[in-house]
């Protein structure tokens, strides 16, 4: 029941956004306003290029983020000593503290002419630049899930490896992750939302160019980022209006998101 | 030693009654006023507002002054809004938006916009032609422009800059500024920008360039203080302080003060024109 009334309540806002967006499409057509190009001169108010940057952006963060995070909760969750453990789990906490704006500070100053230099071309503030960043601006959202996830195991089951004589790893690969597969999943889907909503690191690093990406290397903006840039723009003026048009996109993949990993949590649950 | 204590005590209290009234000749309007004074908008006049706000609550512990960037539109927009005190401009409101709002323009300086590379590039001068061509994306490499062989890069403004809007009518000649030029937010992050990228080439303040940019030579002129003053520089506009109806109370005082003697200095000595 509750969750019905949650799913509901996502419709419902979901559904809000969408209405005060729509005016926009009687001005123009709407394929266009989604799949065109942005090119205010021209009327031309097309958030393709965006939508784009926004998934390049946080699909390859999470590629990134996604093994490194797995390691780091399998070795704090079953591999590593019970000190060590302690220390590491300590400091990924501490990293959820840390603000945005430090991680796109050091992206600008070390990460960015780093990747410049290394790609010869380019300027560094590129999706590269920015996926990397993010991915460790992540990290902690998902390793915190997974041990979260992990230590949900059921004690017995973890005893009888040990009975067996199995070893650590036999362990994790034997029991702990195939028993958590929904929990790591969701871990996952949870952080891509994370990735889908930042702002300030895709603003100070992706380069916020309004070209349709096309390689790892070129400059891009993310929806949110846009959000950022053009909402200082003239109340009356279409560039203006697009965002509310941003804004419904974006709530829609985060919904979509969000919602598909509360399924497959519920899911998880009554099995 | 208690003697010589005493002479540099009471050298110290003369010297202070002498130089004292000088300059605090144009802070006395602030004398007993008290209250919030919320300023945003243009991100080139910063520096002078910064230290004209400084000096203000330095004397008058009473008065918070709290300043804010966000691009000229969004300057003219909050204050339109109510929401702030002052808006500041870097380029003249547009008559919509003075009459929307009823804004009362205050200019306090010249500033021009200058064409910026990095350092390190080996090309300094360019012609109108050549940067428009840059700018759209006609040409693409530094070499091009007898400069080394590598890719140029293009850094441009948001839609709000007012940096951004006199820079293109009057050095590009509303021309198209390439699709994959990169955007950054304000006339400091411009200047990290091209600071740290050798490939550069963006448009900024002149009163914000210092030896870690060079500034490009536009058909033939410098843009220094002697040529932006004199108008030989063309890519110059004013720095306005906006306030919705006449000023009053605070923000009255806050841009007399800037109009002041004391005011135009800070202007100058922030590498600015001064409009007296």
């Amino acid at each position: 029941m509750s969750a019905l009334v949650c799913c509901l309540l996502v419709l419902l806002i979901l559904g809000f956004m969408i209405v005060t967006g729509l005016p926009l499409f009687g001005q123009s057509q709407a394929m266009d306003l989604l799949t065109g190009a942005w090119s205010p001169r021209n009327n031309l108010y097309g958030i393709a290029p965006m939508i784009l940057g926004t998934l390049w952006i946080s699909l390859l963060s999470v590629t990134i983020s996604f093994p490194m995070s797995l390691g780091c909760a399998a070795y704090i969750s079953v591999l590593g000593g019970h000190k060590k453990a302690t220390v590491m789990k300590g400091c990924v906490q501490m990293m959820t503290g840390i603000p945005t704006i430090i991680y796109g500070f050091v992206g600008v100053f070390l990460l960015v002419p780093l990747i410049r230099e290394t790609a010869g071309r380019g300027s560094g503030m590129c999706i590269l630049s920015a996926s990397l960043v993010l991915a460790v601006l992540i990290a902690p959202t998902m390793i915190l899930f997974f041990i979260q996830s992990f230590d949900r195991v059921p004690r017995s089951w973890l005893d009888a490896v040990d009975a067996l004589g199995g070893s650590r790893v036999q362990k994790l690969v034997y029991v702990v992750l195939p028993a958590c597969v929904k929990g790591i999943v969701t871990g996952t889907v949870l952080s891509f939302g994370r990735a889908l909503g930042d702002t300030l690191v895709a603003l100070m690093i992706a380069g916020n160019a309004v070209q349709t990406p096309n390689s790892l290397l070129d400059s891009a903006r993310t929806l949110t980022s846009h959000i950022a840039l053009v909402s200082a723009a003239d109340f009356e003026s279409m560039e203006f209006k697009s965002i509310f048009l941003c804004g419904a996109v974006l709530y829609l993949i985060t919904a979509v998101v969000i919602l598909g990993a509360r399924l497959i949590e519920k899911r998880g649950n009554h099995e | 030693m208690i003697k010589r204590a005493m002479v540099a005590m009471i050298t110290l209290c003369t010297a202070l009654l002498v130089t004292l009234p000088v300059h605090a000749n144009d802070l006395d309007r602030f004398a007993g006023l008290s209250g919030d004074l919320k300023i945003a908008g243009g991100t080139a006049h910063i520096p002078v507002v910064k230290e004209a706000a400084k000096r203000i609550m330095t004397l008058n512990p009473n008065i918070r002054i709290t300043i804010a960037g966000g691009g000229s539109g969004a300057g003219i927009k909050q204050v339109g809004e109510g929401l702030i005190d002052i808006g500041n401009s870097g380029r003249r409101p547009s008559s919509k938006e003075i009459g929307t709002y009823g804004l009362a323009l205050h200019k306090w300086a010249i500033d021009g916009v200058a064409v910026v590379v990095n350092p390190a590039n080996a090309v300094t001068a360019l012609t109108k032609d050549q940067l428009g061509r840059i700018f759209s994306g006609e040409i693409t490499n530094w070499k091009e422009l007898g400069g080394n062989d590598r890719g140029i890069n293009l850094y441009t403004r948001d839609e709000s800059s007012g940096t951004r809007s006199v820079f293109w009518k009057k050095a590009l000649n509303k021309g198209d500024i390439a699709l994959s030029a990169n955007f950054v937010v304000s006339n400091g992050a411009m200047k990290t920008a091209v600071a740290n990228d050798p490939s550069a080439i963006g448009y900024m303040s002149a009163g914000f360039v210092d030896q870690r940019l060079t500034p490009v030579v536009l058909d033939g002129v410098t843009p220094d203080a002697a040529s932006i003053r004199n108008g030989s520089y063309k890519v110059a506009r004013g720095l306005f302080s906006n306030t919705r109806g006449e000023a009053s109370g605070l923000s009255r005082q806050f841009i007399d003060f800037l109009l002041s003697d004391q005011g135009q200095a800070i202007v100058k000595e922030k590498g600015f024109i001064p409009v007296k």
